[in-house]
């Protein structure tokens, strides 16, 4: 194989977006995919509102993987499991066999987490990061009005939840936070969403955790850590994602909450790279869609002999609750400022100023969206533009 | 007037709200939003050609 060969491993949408990038710049050069999946292109983002938009695991499915490798001119492995990496021998080997490369890129995503839990059925608890993983959970979700258990009042949870409750489900969340999306929102706008889902049927079993999961006659019961109890007919387990490190640690690469990059998104390996949810960019892991679609540009540049630096902008995200809607765009950690809150009854505004007066961050919901794009022009750049290019 | 989703992250643009907030006033057609153009949510470009337009 050629040293010019570049060797994607990941076939999501870091891995796809990258092959994009790189074919509108350079036709010729050599593209290789290894995927353990089966390699379809699919909106990930649209399977925590798949129910909202009547599409099935299926219906997300925008191109198989047969027309992405003509699309993009790449050869791919589907249904191909990663097994090592040889930084020395520029080669990764697989359960089909070692595979050679020039440069190599890790766009191998993140995994749910799984939390420990008593009782005959924990290994029964659903969690959704992948299409096969929604097509289990759709196979498995009864018709409405069942009952759906939702460990785990974050963001995806919270999206989940809000999803289900507009298709006639009875919804129940649990977790240990004082309110929903605790990590990333101000308590005004965790409260308002709080509010506005129990309006709408859902039930809050907040300030505990799933301790104990059995079978039941029909459907489960899980045991709180408060020692009470709740039947359900499903439970979807949403408690987080940890970035897929393992393969890089084994290889012997620089790995912290994610595989550690520069901005050149490249890692402590010669000539390994890392994009995506897995990435530890500059010290951000940001598992969203924006930052893929820069992080996938530069590094399309630098693959293709124009070295160039991630530049990310300010990049609120957007939080699909159309019960009461919301975007956070969350100060950067450790930065001096206050949070100013306002709470009208058509949603929130959270403005998270310097000390000067900037704006660092912020958070709006319900009937503030509109100002999202104003606000974000006040923004700094998550990473800014280096002063040497 | 028609709706385009964006295959990536499922925003909907809508040619009969057009984004005021970028400029794009009410009742723009998808063909004339140029092709610089971003998604607002997700970020793809226009000239990756990655909305659809919605059947309902």
């Amino acid at each position: 194989m050629a040293m010019d060969d570049i060797l994607i491993l990941g076939s999501g949408l870091a891995g796809y977006t990258l092959a994009r990038e790189i074919r509108a710049i350079d036709t010729e050069i050599p593209l290789h995919m290894i995927t353990a999946d089966a390699g379809d292109f699919y909106s990930k983002p649209m399977l925590s509102n798949g129910l909202q938009q009547g599409k099935d695991a299926e219906g997300l499915i925008s191109a198989s993987a047969a027309l992405m490798a003509e699309r993009n001119r790449l050869t791919i492995d589907t249904g191909c499991r990663v097994t090592g990496i040889s930084d020395v021998q520029r080669k990764v080997i697989t359960e089909k066999g070692d595979h050679e490369y020039g440069s190599l890129v890790l766009a191998l995503g993140a995994h749910p987490i799984i939390p420990a839990m008593g009782g005959d059925a924990a290994d029964q608890r659903s969690t959704i990061n992948s299409l096969y993983d929604y097509a289990w959970f759709r196979q498995r979700l009864p018709a409405p009005p069942a009952h759906i258990a939702i460990i785990g009042p974050g963001l995806i949870g919270c999206e989940f939840a809000n999803d289900l409750l507009i298709a006639g489900y009875q919804v129940t969340l649990i977790g240990p936070d004082p309110y929903p999306i605790s990590t990333l929102l101000p308590e005004a706008t965790g409260k308002a969403l709080e509010q506005a889902m129990q309006k709408a049927g859902a039930q809050w079993r907040l300030q505990q955790t799933a301790a104990i999961m059995e079978q039941a006659d029909k459907g489960y019961r899980l045991t709180l850590t408060d020692a009470s109890t709740l039947s359900c007919d499903l439970v979807l387990s949403a408690v987080g994602l940890r970035p897929e490190i393992a393969l890089a640690a084994a290889a012997g690469l620089k790995v912290a909450r994610g595989v550690v990059t520069d901005r050149l998104l490249q890692s402590s390996g010669t000539a390994i790279y890392a994009l995506g949810d897995c990435a530890e960019v500059a010290g951000h892991n940001l598992p969203y869609v924006m930052p893929i679609m820069h992080a996938a540009r530069a590094l399309a540049k630098t693959l293709t002999g124009q070295p160039a630096e991630v530049v990310y902008p300010a990049m609120p995200v957007v939080i699909k609750t159309p019960l009461h809607p919301v975007v956070v765009a969350p100060p950067g950690s450790g930065v001096a400022g206050d949070w100013h809150i306002e709470q009208h009854d058509k949603g929130t505004r959270c403005l998270f100023q310097a000390p000067e007066g900037g704006l660092l961050g912020f958070v709006i919901s319900g009937g503030f969206m509109d100002e999202k794009q104003a606000l974000t022009r006040c923004l700094p750049p998550v990473l800014a533009a280096s002063v040497y290019t | 007037m028609k709706k385009y989703q964006c295959i990536v992250c499922g925003f909907v643009y809508d040619e009969a709200n057009g984004l005021p907030d970028e400029g794009i006033v009410a009742g723009t057609p998808w063909v004339d939003i140029p092709d610089d153009w971003e998604c607002p949510e997700c970020g793809i470009s226009k000239s990756d050609f990655e909305m659809v337009e919605m059947v309902a």
